[in-house]
């Protein structure tokens, strides 16, 4: 069985989109292989010009780190770091002088509003702050695509809000293109100003959102281009 | 990543299950303490056993003899010349020899059967002199009883244990273990005792014979002379052996000799059968003029001329080239050194051994360290996970699980080589608690070269590494989707 099945989508720089669906429907698989975490068993997934699939492990790892930033459901901080540590971590990996790293994981934990925790474990923290930090870590090596995967499942709404203010205001201010995996409607029509609903692996509705479709260009699947693409 | 955040992370990370860490490096240090104190005891005992060797003088002692003395017909068939073209063993040639580069020095091997008045009985034995260096480099002389010669000619005797036996008429009892309570026993009634030698004096005739008369005023006594009471009590003319036309005399003559120590060990146990059992220092010996069986005095120059010469090499590996040299001079040469060529091999042999019966718990331990880094990556499955979704390499992965074999081999390799150095020092302790109880001198029979220890906590870090392999490749390939999937 495919988990994702024949989807051809094209997604613009700077653009917000939602992948709704139930679960099971692949938004999920869809948005690891965007993220380069899985690689199609075949077609082609091309951000900024280059082919996911026919990357090495090695490059896809350098995409991970470079291109693209990642917030999950479940935060995905490493519990024996502090949240200054957490958000320094890819850093590490992109071997920034290490006299260097405080102050730029201080700079994103200041953006989204966790200066006064650097030292705390994530488990000292509520859900919301987990995820805020989680955040700065998406941002620390200013990627050009931010994926969010259910970044409100497990918060209640008013902090989800206030997560998706700030994934708004990266979109916003950053121009960082968002791609957000949610089964909540009502979230993606108040955030994204493009919805694609998936129902088993296959692409179902790609649709503006008429609320705040003012600035987006509408792609019906037949028109697009056979992959989706962060084409500048 | 840099190497400064593996290195940071892995401890990190080994802390943060540091009892289990903790645990698994305890096993690695058993395994490196147990290396090391085996390597240290061969090491310790092949030193033990070469000191001895090299002091005993077996192995930096190469015996030259002239290819005219035909009684070494079994060396004759050496390469070389003939025995009638071969040169005289004298005094030219043992300053030839003596001056060949690797000799530290060459001494004629003086020794005669003769007899020892000690009290009033007579006692029959071979007398040998001993050159004054043997004072330093003769392990027998170093742990003697009493002191060793007081001076390069001192009328001075020291006495091997049996014969001290023998002048006190004690039976040597078999399997006697209190070696040294005993030779101090030995040597109370003895030192400072006197012993009269009676011995043939031999002095050169410058005509043939019919000169037997005037020889006696000895011109070889008057150097002797100090305080021992020499005298004349016989003449005799010899005629030469033979087809040597020169002719000397034979005085019989006494020399008195003190005792001043009583050696344990046989500082002549190369001679075989021919052992001395007294000895006198050798300018003393060389004065005496002795009459020996096979010393004669060169015709021409009235130079003695030597039986065999012991020529003492600066080290063992230079034996086989000083041996190669005197043989091209025309002599002939033997040494012991393939003796210890095998002593070597033996230890070689010895040490592989004990490197494998020590290697065997590191062994153990490093099953230890694949267990504990696999059991590390099921625990750590999503945090592996999280790092790479953040942009970890698998280089990156593995390098991390590497570097934690690696700490845990450092770590578990200093801490085994100072456990290895404490139980070194125990079993020496022990060891010397025992020997000085059996009145042995206390010996070091375990020594941890500064190579040993660096040789060990470098072998702890590849057995860690290597170790390291399997779990870090296996964290590297982990697929972060699966990793990063909820329970």
């Amino acid at each position: 069985m495919r988990a994702v099945d024949g989807i051809s989508i094209d997604i613009r720089a700077g653009e917000f989109v939602a992948l709704l669906g139930a679960s099971g429907s692949g938004k999920s698989s869809l948005l690891n292989l965007i993220a380069g975490l899985d690689r199609p068993t075949s077609g082609a997934v091309i951000v900024h010009g280059n082919n996911l699939a026919a990357l090495s492990r090695e490059e896809l790892a350098k995409y991970r780190l470079h291109t693209v930033g990642m917030v999950f459901q479940s935060f995905n901080l490493i519990p024996s770091m502090s949240l200054l540590e957490n958000v320094e971590l890819p850093l590490r990996f992109a071997e920034i002088d290490r006299r260097e790293r405080p102050a730029l994981a201080r700079q994103a934990l200041e953006r989204v509003g966790l200066s006064g925790r650097l030292a705390h474990r994530p488990m000292e923290l509520s859900g919301g702050e987990q995820q805020r930090a989680s955040l700065a870590r998406a941002l620390i090596n200013r990627p050009k695509l931010l994926l969010a995967d259910e970044p409100t499942g497990n918060l209640d709404s008013r902090t989800g809000t206030e997560i998706m203010e700030l994934i708004r205001g990266f979109n916003q201010s950053l121009g960082m293109t968002v791609l957000m995996v949610t089964h909540e409607q009502a979230l993606a029509e108040k955030y994204a100003r493009r919805m694609l609903q998936l129902a088993d692996g296959r692409l179902v509705d790609d649709i503006p959102n008429v609320a705040r479709a003012d600035d987006v260009r509408v792609a019906s699947p037949a028109q697009a281009p056979a992959i989706p693409g962060d084409r500048p | 990543m840099k190497f400064y955040d593996v290195a940071d992370l892995a401890v990190r990370n080994l802390r943060e299950s540091i009892f289990r860490n903790s645990l698994t490096t305890v096993g690695i240090s058993v395994g490196v303490a147990s290396l090391v104190a085996m390597l240290s005891l061969g090491i310790g005992l092949q030193q033990l056993a070469s000191r001895r060797l090299e002091k005993s003088g077996l192995f930096d002692t190469v015996v030259a003899t002239s290819r005219r003395d035909l009684r070494n017909f079994r060396e004759q068939r050496e390469e070389g010349p003939a025995p009638a073209e071969s040169p005289a063993l004298d005094e030219t040639a043992r300053q030839k020899i003596a001056h060949l580069p690797g000799v530290v020095e060459a001494y004629p091997d003086i020794r005669f059967t003769t007899e020892l008045r000690f009290g009033d009985k007579p006692h029959l034995t071979t007398v040998a002199g001993v050159p004054f260096s043997a004072k330093n480099n003769n392990d027998a002389f170093e742990g003697v009883q009493g002191s060793f010669f007081s001076s390069e000619a001192a009328p001075e005797a020291i006495l091997q244990k049996s014969f001290a036996e023998e002048l006190l008429g004690i039976k040597p009892k078999p399997g006697a273990s209190d070696a040294n309570a005993k030779i101090a026993e030995l040597a109370k009634p003895l030192l400072g005792k006197e012993l009269i030698m009676r011995y043939a004096e031999r002095t050169a005739s410058p005509s043939d014979s019919g000169s037997a008369a005037s020889s006696t005023s000895t011109p070889g006594s008057s150097a002797t002379s100090s305080s021992a009471s020499t005298s004349a009590t016989a003449v005799a003319a010899v005629g030469p052996g033979g087809n040597e036309n020169a002719a000397y005399s034979v005085v019989s003559r006494r020399q008195g000799l003190k005792i001043v120590g009583i050696t344990d060990l046989d500082p002549d146990t190369m001679r075989g059968t021919a052992r001395a059992r007294v000895f006198l220092p050798l300018k003393l010996v060389q004065e005496l003029h002795v009459v020996q069986s096979s010393l004669r005095d060169t015709p021409a120059t009235g130079m003695p001329t030597f039986s065999s010469l012991s020529v003492r090499v600066a080290s063992p590996n230079q034996v086989p080239l000083v041996e190669d040299a005197i043989k091209k001079m025309g002599f002939n040469a033997f040494s012991l050194v393939d003796a210890t060529r095998s002593m070597r091999q033996f230890f070689a042999v010895l040490d592989g051994f004990l490197a494998i019966f020590g290697s065997l718990a590191l062994a153990v331990a490093s099953i230890g360290i694949v267990n504990t880094l696999v059991m590390a990556i099921l625990e750590r499955r999503r945090e592996i996970g999280i790092m790479k979704a953040v942009g970890a390499s698998d280089a990156d992965v593995r390098g991390l699980f590497f570097a934690e074999a690696g700490v845990m081999g450092l770590v578990g390799g200093a801490v085994g080589v100072t456990l290895g150095w404490v139980i070194g020092r125990l079993i020496n302790f022990g060891t010397n608690i025992y020997l000085e109880r059996q009145h042995f001198p206390p010996a070091q029979i375990w020594s941890v070269p500064l190579w040993l220890v660096l040789g060990a906590v470098a072998f702890s870090i590849v057995v860690s590494l290597v170790s390291g392999l399997y779990p870090a490749a296996r964290a590297a390939r982990l697929d972060p989707v699966q990793a990063l999937r909820y329970e």
